[in-house]
């Protein structure tokens, strides 16, 4: 029997996977396993951590020591680790949800202080695991499983919120560019500080049937791409003409100081 | 030039209890701390801020207690022995990594300093909180020191116990002894047993990260070496991997709340006084019992058989002691500074054997000694 080589990725009878059929986060869960191929990292010598959501559900199925399971708080288990562990790379997986709603003041912080994680987010628009509800990333007017008149809140844009806080490296791509994503992670795993990569992905069974009255991935698929522009063609277009479309593209990508931990020894002190 | 203290600062101190705690805790080998600011719990941060650096661990100051419940799960299988502080309102929000941390067997030592609902007084209105707060089977071990010196000793012993069995440990403090100040023995280092997680033998392909007999506790594994084990909070089998099977999740918690009900013996402890005759005892806990040794001291010098028997231990409930002193007495007055919550364990316990009865009090204040004297009179009359 001929096997796909980049199943050595995945941990021994983890299939078959819960994703639905077409979700995006599966096709992330491809992209990653792509870059760290490429990149000739060893699966095993990083650590995966996930939340809760479908998106969280990524480092289970990987072949690498993984946290799962609560919702939000991603971050902050990072954050443990890299303080006793500096030279473990760490990667997370949170849905939109996951890093914007119940993990948004970690995500901030974790800018902030750039800690030395990678951060890749599903955006599929909404809560995909609970079944379709609004998320902070639903754009108004669209409507959910609790927006069902539309919902009547602005959508919030990561890529700005995270620049904002202080991010040193942010990325956003969608699944319809498989070849920018894997690019785009492969640079997020090098980078050295908070690096963030958000992928704007069609979620079929909560999102779609509702929002464009269609669980059809390759018609959200052209949803997307309809909606998707560069960051030079965003340049041209006015704060309202730019509402509820997705401006693709490496948005930041430099050096600060990594987060060590809150409390040091005075310089001297410490030779 | 700022002199760097050693882990251990063996001798004899005039301490504040938070002080005290910190300096049990790095005896004990911590070397990550986690907090967010809360009185009465500050001075433990304050102190972790300037020691942790000293001896070459880890603090954190972060945005909530999530961060730090989250941030010490986190550092813990990093290979850290880890320790967060907090007080009522804090450990509200911890609940849920405490839950975590049953569930993947992760040791963990909270420190809750007990207060008032909003405000900062005597209290011990969360005893109840520290063991049922967390959803889901679970068992918790809770310490409750009633002085400094304890506050020293019972987190050295709480690191010890998270370690050996890979669960969270609390600490019970309150405001009374946290903020008190008074003599602190720190004993040579060599003199301070310490116990420390077992990290596997078994190579990368042969470990089975939560395979254990019943009553006991697996090994642990270093992170990023290719032992490839997932921690997730969701039903899982011995190798780690998410299962839902009813049988598989009923043994999952089986054997985690087993390996800290099969082992009372080693896990809880009490101390007596003047028990050996006495015909009525007082049970209490924490500072608690402070005003009751002294009661029990007037009540004998006026004759009466009275005795304290002390729970160090609050849960696991020391069941096995509480029986022996209802049997022994036929009056028990369980004494505890909120409206009356841990009695209900004491009922429960000692109910058949003995007469139990509550000596509450809710003022944020401890009780006098004078107070337990006459509640002793009233019941002896
Ligand atoms: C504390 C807590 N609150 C709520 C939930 C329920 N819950 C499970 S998944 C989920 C939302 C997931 O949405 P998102 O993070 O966007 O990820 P997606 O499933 O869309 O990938 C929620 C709210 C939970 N598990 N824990």
């Amino acid at each position: 029997m001929i096997t796909n080589p980049m199943r050595e990725a995945l941990k021994p009878n983890s299939l078959p996977h819960f994703f639905c059929p077409g979700c995006g986060a599966a096709q992330v869960l491809n992209f990653f396993v792509r870059a760290m191929d490429e990149l000739q990292i060893p699966m095993s010598s990083i650590l995966g951590i996930g939340g809760v959501g479908c998106t969280a559900r990524i480092p289970v199925y990987l072949k690498l020591d993984a946290m799962h399971g609560i919702h939000g708080r991603t971050l902050p288990w990072a954050t443990g680790i890299k303080l006793m562990q500096p030279d473990l790379k760490v990667v997370i997986f949170a849905g939109d949800g996951d890093a914007a709603a119940i993990g948004g003041n970690h995500l901030i912080q974790a800018a902030r202080r750039n800690l030395d994680v990678t951060m890749i987010v599903v955006n599929n628009l909404n809560y995909g695991m609970t079944g379709g509800q609004v998320a902070p990333t639903t754009y108004s007017t669209l409507r959910t499983t609790t927006t069902p008149y539309g919902n009547p809140e602005p959508a919030f844009d990561l890529v700005k919120l995270v620049e904002a806080a202080g991010a040193t490296f942010v990325s956003r791509w969608s699944t319809n560019r498989p070849h920018q994503s894997v690019r785009a992670i492969k640079k997020a795993i090098q980078h050295k500080g908070f690096s963030f990569v958000e992928i704007v992905s069609q979620c079929t069974t909560g999102f779609g049937r509702k929002a464009i009255n269609s669980a059809s991935p390759t018609k959200l698929l052209d949803w997307i791409k309809d909606r998707s522009l560069t960051i030079s063609e965003a340049e041209k277009l006015s704060d309202e003409d730019l509402a509820g479309k997705f401006v693709l593209g490496d948005f930041v990508d430099k050096q600060a100081p990594v987060f060590a931990g809150s409390s040091f020894l005075p310089p001297e002190e410490d030779e | 030039m700022l002199l760097r203290r050693p882990r251990v600062l063996s001798g004899t101190h005039f301490m504040l209890g938070n002080f005290a705690a910190v300096e049990g805790a790095l005896a004990a080998g911590c070397n990550f701390f986690a907090g967010y600011p809360i009185t009465p719990a500050n001075e433990v941060s304050e102190r972790m801020a300037e020691r942790m650096p000293e001896v070459g661990g880890k603090f954190l100051q972060g945005e909530d207690e999530l961060c730090s419940i989250y941030a010490l799960a986190g550092a813990a299988l990093a290979g850290a022995k880890v320790l967060t502080a907090t007080a009522s309102a804090g450990f509200d929000y911890m609940a849920e990594g405490i839950e975590y941390a049953i569930s993947d067997e992760i040791p963990m030592v909270i420190m809750d300093v007990q207060r008032t609902r909003g405000e900062n007084f005597a209290t011990q209105a969360d005893v109840m909180q520290m063991r049922w707060g967390a959803a889901g089977d679970h068992e918790l071990i809770v310490l409750a020191p009633s002085s400094v010196q304890e506050l020293f000793d019972f987190t050295i012993r709480a690191f010890n116990l998270a370690e050996k069995y890979r669960n969270p440990v609390i600490v019970m403090s309150e405001t009374t002894i946290a903020l008190m100040r008074e003599r602190l023995v720190i004993p040579p280092a060599d003199q301070i047993k310490i116990i420390n997680r077992k990290m596997t033998q078994a190579q990368p392909g042969d470990y089975v990260p939560f395979r254990a007999e019943m009553g006991c506790v697996p090994d642990m594994a270093p992170l990023g070496k290719g032992y490839n084990t997932l921690y997730s909070i969701n039903p899982h089998n011995e190798f780690g991997s998410i299962k839902w099977e009813p049988e598989i999740f009923e043994r999952q918690y089986e054997r985690i709340t087993q390996k800290i009900l099969m082992n009372l013996d080693d896990i809880v402890t009490t101390d007596e006084y003047q028990t050996e005759d006495a015909e009525l005892i007082l049970i209490a806990y924490g500072s608690e019992t402070r005003p009751c040794k002294d009661a029990v001291d007037v009540a004998r010098g006026q004759g009466k058989k009275v005795g304290l028997l002390k729970l160090n231990t609050v849960w696991p409930v020391p069941e096995k002691q509480i029986l022996a002193a209802a049997r022994k007495a036929n009056k028990i007055l369980a004494v505890e500074m909120n409206m009356g919550k841990y009695a209900g364990e004491i009922e429960r316990v000692a109910g058949c054997h003995a007469e139990v009865k509550r000596v509450t009090k809710n003022l944020g204040a401890i009780h006098t000694s004078g107070e337990i004297v006459a509640a002793i009179e009233e019941s002896l009359r």
